[in-house]
């Protein structure tokens, strides 16, 4: 296992400058070599490139045999890629594979929850960027774009080979749609329809909710807009299609407001002004509760919603102290909850008060009143309480991605901007006594 | 020789034997002579029982030599002979015993002669007697009957007498109000008027008591009814009247409610007295209040003006003072009287079985629950009325008496609940008092506050008008306010404790009754006193403190960071839980304000195409202003802390080198697109060398502590905004620009100054990933700028 980290840290730094000397190289590797044994302990880290920053973590939805995160790059100077992790189970080994990206740095990237060779990206076009200086300023816009890409068939093939063989000549990314937001500004994020079939989905640019139909894996129908009303330059900042209601619902973020729309009427449901003090950063549906949602900001707050009571939150987690990037909910055990920031921690933390199972049995969402009036009266037998699970510092830059494995529920990773990805596993007793 | 000794001892042998078995028998020997047995088994041992001659002897031929056996011999002789004296001497002895014995019988037997003829003689004595006496008792037997019938004769005609006089003397004994005489004769005569009442002479002896009886009755009913007689009247009559056959029920009812009514008349003058305070406390505003007589004022409805109460109508002290005076002493004695009636009278006859005090002990309860039942409700009534906070000792004193006269009762009437009624009662005026002091510490506390926000906000309005025209000086007249109004504040809240716990300390202490039951002991110094005030209180500041954080994180920066400081502070000195959440609170409060204007100039401007960088850029300076005043304030409150020793000897020049030389190294490599990855790989094994910088320690309670926490986490936000978007050239060089100027101003704020050359540095290398076309700006131009600047 040592020896495959060290192929792939020689692997990056050869693909990031070839000519460098081969001195700073082996200390480099021993140092790195160092650092993972440290965190192969508890967890196991990978870094992605000594010379990539990246934001953009994803699991791959419709994967559900192994263990796959995608991690979209972030540079400006170089050709961005895409890193396929994939966490052999079994054997603790960690596998990757990178796919290229040429567009531009990838902001946001999201799986197809249908066809796993698909996904989306947003990234900004940085093409002008040579033409900076001379050129006035209206050329000078840095534009985030959206598109859907399908993987090529051979990546899986080639994802064994020796790394320099693999970064001599990576695979790119085929290009399937182009969602087209030039008349509405900067793509915030892609959303794929949950647990759809991977034709429908929806786009975040600027104040506009754009609402996508792929067909025939290209061509698109650009069904409706919603567009956001207010003074100022109000603009989406992240958004999250709920999984209930038959899919038609979505619940978007800008600057300190939640809102929720009705993808049929295309209409505003519900908003929650002031959500947060500062900037809300991300959003997430309880996946078992319809009317519960998560959401964190910039104020270092977590808040739990019942978006039918929005006056106040339910709940209210203050551990981080600085911005909270990300939140997520388990996809299985939805107390599981966690939230990656900017102070680098990871926290995972066990919100049984309002899980949709707090005592090991599933109850009906249509009462969800007498649920949480019978958690009020069983607290006091109940030995899970809410609290923090863990706390994670693996990373040593701000975290702006946390993700939960599709495959192994008992399985996240953390992707921080120096390009590190922790793969951690929920403690074992928690896990048990979660099962049993 | 053998032949000589065996005749005399085969005798004894034969003897022995049955004298054994005998003991045998008896059971005697076994336990006896259990020592002797060993020895005595030895047949060859002269003196034991088991002695066989023969095997002596045959013992003594084997053994011994012929002088031996010779010797034997004559020792045995000699004692032989011995033996043979010893017994002669004995049998001598005995005879002459026996001889003095029978000279003794014989000489008795003369005697007992004697004494035959006397004895005989006297018997015919005592026959002669008895003879005598029994004719002497015949001839005196009719005489004897005739007396007893003439004395039986007398004594009833006595009787007859005393009936016939009866009448008479019971009207004199009205006449003189000698009443228990009367009773008492009357009492005798009762049973035998009754006995003889077929006779008409009887009949009319008996009418005519009757008719005086029922007089004597009357005039004693009269006299209870008139009450005015003293305690010992009044028993008697009551004892008379039982004896009369009076019910005592009927008694008991008439004597407490003869009672109650002049008790009610206390009470109703109390109540007069509660109306009356009432409603001068209202001011003869509304009219109502006033007409009705009947009805009670209701205590809520008697709006009363917390610094009047206890000036208008009469104090609490003197109410209670009457209160006790009045209704309980009097009910005192009515409760003594009444149980010296009808309690604790010895029982006689018949009225023991009536099982009286039973029945009037149990009056007697419902009696006095119900009056006290009343006096109590007046009492809390009063006490509610009693809302100003200045007089506590007069309510503490009021309190002691009450609860002292209630102690009396409680004495005298053991088994009564009007005791614990008002120990209740106390324990709820404490309580209400506690609340009361509480809420007027909040509102006071509110009222401080609100002061201290106008003070603040007025230097503040000064220096806004001020800082348009670049006025420093205005600033400084402002802000050395801070640590005064820190020091009135927290001097004010804690004066306004101390004396409220001042006045509570008086429920506790020695000279008040109350203070030894258990509950103001325990429960009262620590539930009500520490928890339900001190602590609640001090929850109070902290909550409300907390409220201001949050609602100046919503609303983002309405209330002063200053006061925000100064709240911090008083919770420091309070010592409580939540300081370092206010102050951690403070802090973001602090940074979000400096770092606002940072994000929102990220945000307004397109980095990629700015001009070329000429100028510091104002909103730095307008950082660094605002971090120095932040500085001013803390450092107004807090201490210094400890700083890490200076490495750039505290001067702009030195570390502006420093910093030139750092970044000529750190950075130049990298923006130069020929060589990215040295660069990477620098600062990737800088950082693995670099101890990591914890952003977010906690904070400790210095100034310097406080400074770095607010300067690191703005710094971190700015690094976050800068990676968040893409940059031009000269964007790039503002940055540059931009951290170079804060580099050269940020330092002396805090602990360690290579914190903020760590962040700084973060920033512009973010700045440079960030950039599109990474052209670093030379130092030196970079050095004029903010020179200049």
């Amino acid at each position: 296992m040592g020896s495959k980290h060290t192929n792939e840290l020689t692997y990056d730094a050869q693909q990031c400058s070839p000519g460098s000397s081969s001195q700073a190289f082996s200390v480099v590797n021993v140092l790195c070599f160092l650092v993972f044994w440290l965190c192969i302990i508890n967890a196991w880290a990978v870094v992605l490139s000594a010379c990539f920053q990246a934001r953009a973590l994803t699991a791959q939805t419709a994967e559900t045999d192994a263990i796959r995160f995608l991690v979209g790059t972030q540079s400006l100077k170089f050709d961005n890629q895409i890193h396929i992790i994939d966490f052999d189970d079994e054997n603790n080994m960690i596998n990757k594979s990178v796919l290229l990206h040429d567009a531009g740095e990838i902001w946001h990237i999201s799986g197809s929850p249908a066809d796993k060779a698909v996904l989306t990206t947003c990234y900004s076009k940085s093409e002008f960027c040579v033409c900076v200086s001379c050129r006035p300023a209206s050329e000078s816009r840095v534009l985030t774009c959206a598109a859907v890409w399908r993987m090529p068939p051979e990546w899986e093939s080639g994802n064994h080979e020796s790394p320099d063989d693999s970064s001599n000549n990576p695979q790119t990314l085929e290009l399937l749609c182009h969602l087209d937001n030039t008349a509405h500004g900067s793509v915030a994020c892609v959303l794929w329809e949950p647990m759809g079939d991977g034709k429908r989905l929806i786009s975040l640019a600027e104040n506009h909710v754009l609402l996508w139909d792929l067909q025939e894996s290209s061509t698109k129908a650009k069904v409706s807009t919603a567009t956001l009303e207010g003074k100022g330059q109000l603009k989406f900042t992240t958004g999250k299609w709920s999984p209930h209601h038959n899919s038609t619902q979505l619940a978007t973020a800008n600057d300190t407001a939640i809102r929720g729309w009705d993808l049929r009427s295309m209409s505003q449901i519900y908003c929650i002004e002031n959500a947060h003090g500062q900037l809300v950063r991300d959003l997430d549906f309880n996946p078992n509760k319809q009317y519960y949602l998560a959401s964190c900001g910039d104020d270092c707050k977590v808040k739990f919603w019942d978006v039918r009571h929005i006056n106040e939150p339910v709940k209210c987690l203050e551990e981080h102290s600085h911005w909270v990037w990300s939140v997520r909910y388990n996809h299985s055990h939805d107390q599981l909850l966690l939230t990656g920031s900017s102070d680098s921690r990871v926290i995972l933390s066990n919100m049984v008060s309002i899980s949709s199972e707090p005592f090991g049995h599933l109850v009906d969402d249509d009462d969800l009143s007498d649920n949480e009036e019978s958690q009020q009266e069983d607290k006091g037998k109940e030995p899970l309480q809410d609290s923090i699970i863990a706390t994670y510092e693996e990373h040593e830059d701000s975290v702006y991605a946390v993700e939960w494995s599709v495959a192994d529920p008992w399985l996240f990773a953390s992707l921080s901007y120096d390009g590190r990805l922790v793969i951690n596993r929920v403690p074992r007793a928690l896990k048990y006594r979660i099962l049993l | 020789m053998s032949s000589a000794t065996t005749p005399p001892d085969s005798d004894p042998n034969g003897r022995r034997r049955i004298h054994s078995m005998l003991k045998l028998y008896y059971g005697l020997n076994e336990e006896g002579k259990a020592a002797d047995q060993a020895e005595s088994l030895d047949p060859c041992d002269i003196n034991g029982p088991h002695f066989d001659p023969e095997v002596y002897l045959n013992k003594l031929r084997k053994e011994c030599s012929l002088g031996e056996l010779m010797d034997h011999e004559s020792c045995m002789v000699k004692q032989i002979r011995s033996l043979d004296s010893d017994m002669q001497t004995l049998v001598y002895e005995n005879y002459n015993k026996f001889i003095s014995a029978t000279d003794t019988i014989r000489k008795m037997k003369n005697d007992f002669k004697k004494m035959e003829d006397e004895m005989d003689c006297l018997s015919a004595n005592m026959a002669s007697i008895t003879e005598f006496s029994a004719r002497i008792s015949g001839t005196l037997q009719d005489q004897h009957a005739q007396i007893t019938k003439l004395s039986g004769v007398h004594t009833l005609l006595r009787k007859l007498q005393f009936l016939f006089e009866l009448p008479a003397r019971l009207n004199k004994c009205l006449e003189l109000q000698a009443y228990a005489q009367a009773v008492s004769a009357h009492r005798r005569a009762r049973c035998v008027l009754q006995q003889y009442s077929h006779m008409p002479s009887f009949r009319g002896i008996q009418d005519d008591c009757h008719v005086i009886m029922e007089q004597l009755a009357q005039q004693l009913r009269q006299k209870f009814r008139d009450g005015g007689s003293s305690a010992k009247d009044l028993s008697e009559c009551v004892e008379l009247l039982l004896q009369l056959d009076e019910p005592a029920e009927e008694l008991c009812d008439k004597f407490l409610s003869h009672a109650q009514s002049r008790l009610e008349a206390d009470l109703q003058g109390l109540e007069a007295e509660l109306k009356d305070s009432a409603v001068t406390d209202t001011g003869g505003g509304s009219v109502q209040k006033t007409s009705p007589g009947s009805n009670p004022v209701s205590p809520s409805s008697s709006v009363i003006n917390p610094f009047l109460s206890p000036t208008a109508g009469t104090d609490i002290l003197e109410f209670i003072d009457r209160g006790c005076n009045e209704f309980v002493s009097s009910l005192c004695l009515v409760i003594a009287s009444y149980q010296e009636l009808f309690i604790n009278r010895p029982q006689e006859g018949e009225l023991a079985s009536k099982n009286i005090p039973e029945m009037a002990n149990g009056k007697l309860h419902v009696f006095v629950d119900t009056l006290a039942a009343r006096y109590f409700s007046l009492v809390e009534r009063r006490i509610q009325e009693e809302k100003g906070v200045s007089d506590n000792s007069l309510l503490v004193r009021a309190l002691d008496r009450f609860h002292r006269r209630l102690q009396a009762i409680s004495k005298l009437l053991p088994g009564s609940a009007v005791p614990s009624h008002g120990t209740e009662i106390v324990v709820q005026a404490a309580r209400q008092r506690i609340k009361q002091y509480l809420s007027a510490l909040q509102t006071f506390y509110h009222d401080s506050l609100t002061d201290v926000r106008q003070a603040l906000a007025a230097p503040r309005l000064a220096v806004g008008g001020a800082s348009a025209s670049g006025g420093g000086a205005s600033s400084k007249d402002a802000t050395p306010s801070l640590p005064e109004l820190l020091a009135s504040l927290s001097n004010f809240i804690l004066n306004q404790l101390k004396s409220v716990l001042a006045s509570v300390h008086l429920f506790t202490a020695k000279d008040i009754t109350f203070s030894n039951k258990p509950y103001f002991k325990g429960e009262f110094c620590s539930q009500g006193v520490r928890e339900g005030l001190v602590v609640s209180f001090i929850k109070f500041i902290c909550q409300s403190s907390r409220q201001y954080c949050e609602s100046a994180g919503d609303r983002g920066g309405s209330t002063p960071p200053a006061l925000l400081l100064l709240l911090s502070r008083l919770c420091l000195d309070y010592e409580t839980s939540t300081i370092s959440y206010i102050l951690t609170l403070t802090d973001e409060q602090s940074c979000s304000e400096i770092t606002e204007p940072l994000c929102l100039l990220l945000d307004n401007i397109y980095w990629v195409n700015t001009i070329e960088p000429r100028n510091v850029r104002a909103v730095m300076k307008r950082v660094v202003e605002d971090t120095t005043s932040i500085d001013v304030q803390v450092g107004l409150l807090y201490e210094e802390g400890v700083r890490k020793a200076h490495s750039s000897d505290s001067s702009k020049r030195t570390f502006s080198v420093y910093s030139s030389s750092r970044q000529q190294i750190r950075y130049a490599p990298s923006y130069t697109p020929s060589a990215p990855m040295d660069t990477n790989l620098l600062s990737n094994i800088h950082k693995l060398f670099s101890e990591r910088i914890d952003i977010f320690s906690p904070v400790e309670f210095n100034k310097v502590s406080v400074l770095t926490g607010i300067i690191k986490i703005s710094l971190k936000t700015f690094l976050e905004c800068v990676r968040l978007r893409t940059f031009g050239r000269y964007g790039l060089q503002q940055i540059q620009v931009d951290c170079h100027y804060l580099q050269m101003y940020l330092w002396r704020f805090v602990s360690d100054e290579n914190l903020v050359h760590f962040l700084l540095d973060e920033i512009v290398c973010s700045a440079a990933h960030r950039c599109l076309d990474p052209s670093p700006m030379e130092q030196s131009v970079i050095e004029v700028i903010c020179e200049r600047g």
